[in-house]
């Protein structure tokens, strides 16, 4: 039988060629997935809130709302795609594409399941860390760009908020590298077996989870945003579909945030009796909604207080757990 | 690998030309960015993942942010703009750059007489081994900059601390 399949196999089909099909078809499917969750986590996150606010949320469209995605998508593909004149055009439309890209690239060192994975990288973890450093941009040059002061003190307050963040969102990963000896997820993952690293590594996974939050500026710091003063910051001039990505976006961040937390502090698809890709969605599914009663429950805290809250209370945890971790490696296992 | 490393070296070079001769200071900052990420794409190509990532990572992300706050926060007009036209005139350009094309010269023709037999390839270097020799044969010099940053970062918090109001200081200002 598997003679024949041979035969029946063209020339240039080689296993080789073959893995690499499979790859391809791996990373898209990931990528649409990806794009599909952050699409659907826009009425999840509404339902969800209007649950928890004792309110109904939208359920109008469709049973229990659940085509309320389709009639948002519908309403944002015929908005007018308009652009200011006097913003500059080329940022303006370039700062929406680095939003989601950068985004949507990191997922590719994010290993599913033992077998579902795009990159299998040994700097993986310092590529995430790349990529949300220039996901910067985005905000930055929208912010600029749109020619609106608004706009540019939303961007102003990002990049500040980034930049702080960043810092100790690099350190409290460092920990978690250090006991696994590698950057290369795949490796940390297995470095899990028996023990998640969320009990040796809690405040590296506090802090790690604070910061993401803030990278991704969602609430309580999306001072960027903040719609009550700022009138939506960075994206005021923004609409239909470029608005669209920019709105994506965040909810891809925020994905790609939960799927890093559950792969690096949760163990990733570790996990008795079912099978790895639903250990995997269900710890990255708690940290979604994790994400929602966050906003659902917490005010905002004010700009100059959620800086400070970085320097001074975060980045000198962070410093203590690598200090810590470092000293207990050595004496567990030295040299 | 080889393909990679010249197309990014190119990359890199129009990019650094866009960052001298575009007159707007934002976009001539976002061609340095792009020259960043392409030496980090260099980086790669050479074999050291752990310095392109480092690359991206400290001067795309965090020190490029800063330049680009910076200059957006000077709100540069039309008015920058025509500013640094005039200053592209031929006549200011033209002395410094024959100078610098004899000492471009001067590198090729080094580059050509020497050892030819230099190949875009080599072993990849992963973050193991550049700890090692950071922590290994270079401590000196890793502990040094580390006391120049500390340094900096004292003279920084020095510079920008608020001045500390003595109690008639602000009953002059209430009363001015």
């Amino acid at each position: 039988m598997s003679q024949m399949l041979a035969n029946l196999r063209p020339e240039w089909l080689t296993p080789a060629v073959m893995d690499i099909f499979v790859a391809m078809l791996q990373a898209l499917v990931i990528l649409l997935a990806a794009v599909l969750v952050g699409a659907i986590l826009t009425v999840i996150e509404r339902r969800l809130l209007g649950w928890w606010q004792d309110r109904y949320g939208p359920n109008r469209v469709g049973p229990f709302g659940s085509l309320q995605l389709i009639a948002d998508m519908i309403k944002i593909f015929f908005k007018e795609d308009w652009i200011p004149p006097f913003a500059d055009k080329t940022l303006f439309v370039l700062a929406p594409a680095i939003a989601m890209a950068s985004l949507l690239l990191s997922f590719m060192i994010i290993p599913i399941t033992p077998g579902w994975g795009v990159a299998d990288w040994n700097i993986g973890l310092l590529f995430f860390l790349a990529m949300g450093g220039i996901n910067v941009y985005s905000v930055l040059l929208g912010g600029w760009a749109s020619a609106n002061k608004y706009a540019l003190i939303g961007a102003m307050r990002s990049s500040a908020q980034t930049i702080s963040y960043e810092v100790f969102m690099g350190l409290s990963l460092m920990g978690v590298v250090a006991m696994a000896g590698s950057f290369n997820l795949r490796d940390i993952v297995n470095a899990q077996q028996g023990l998640w690293f969320i009990v040796p590594q809690f405040l590296g996974f506090c802090n790690f989870l604070i910061a993401g939050f803030a990278v991704v500026h969602r609430h309580p710091f999306d001072q960027p945003e903040a719609e009550q003063e700022l009138a939506d910051g960075y994206h005021i001039e923004y609409s239909s579909m470029k608005f669209g990505m920019f709105f994506i976006g965040e909810y891809v961040g925020m994905l790609l945030i939960s799927a890093l937390v559950a792969t690096l502090f949760l163990g990733g698809w570790h996990g008795p009796w079912l099978p790895p890709i639903v250990w995997f969605a269900i710890k990255t599914g708690v940290f979604l909604a994790l994400f929602i009663l966050v906003r659902a429950a917490l005010p905002r805290p004010r700009y100059d207080r959620v800086m400070t809250f970085g320097w001074v209370v975060c980045l000198p945890l962070t410093l203590i757990n690598l200090l810590v971790t470092g000293a207990v490696i050595l004496l567990v296992a030295p040299g | 690998m080889e393909f990679a490393f010249y197309l990014s070296g190119l990359v890199a070079v129009l990019a650094t030309l866009g960052v001298i001769s575009n007159p707007n200071p934002v976009h001539g900052v976002l061609y340095l960015v792009v020259s960043l990420v392409a030496v980090a794409m260099v980086f790669f190509a050479l074999g050291a993942p752990f310095a392109g990532a480092l690359e991206i990572i400290v001067y795309a992300g965090a020190i490029m942010v800063l330049f680009v706050f910076v200059v957006m926060m000077l709100n540069l007009g039309q008015a920058a703009v025509a500013q640094e036209r005039a200053w592209l005139r031929p006549r200011t350009w033209l002395g410094p750059s024959l100078l610098a094309a004899v000492l471009l010269l001067t590198l090729i023709g080094t580059l050509w007489l020497g050892d030819g037999g230099m190949l875009v390839q080599g072993e990849i270097l992963r973050a193991r081994q550049v700890g090692i020799i950071l922590f290994g044969p270079w401590l000196l010099v890793v502990e040094l900059s580390a006391l120049l940053l500390l340094a900096a970062l004292v003279t920084a918090s020095h510079v920008g601390r608020q001045r500390q109001q003595s109690p008639d200081s602000t009953a002059n200002r209430e009363v001015s």
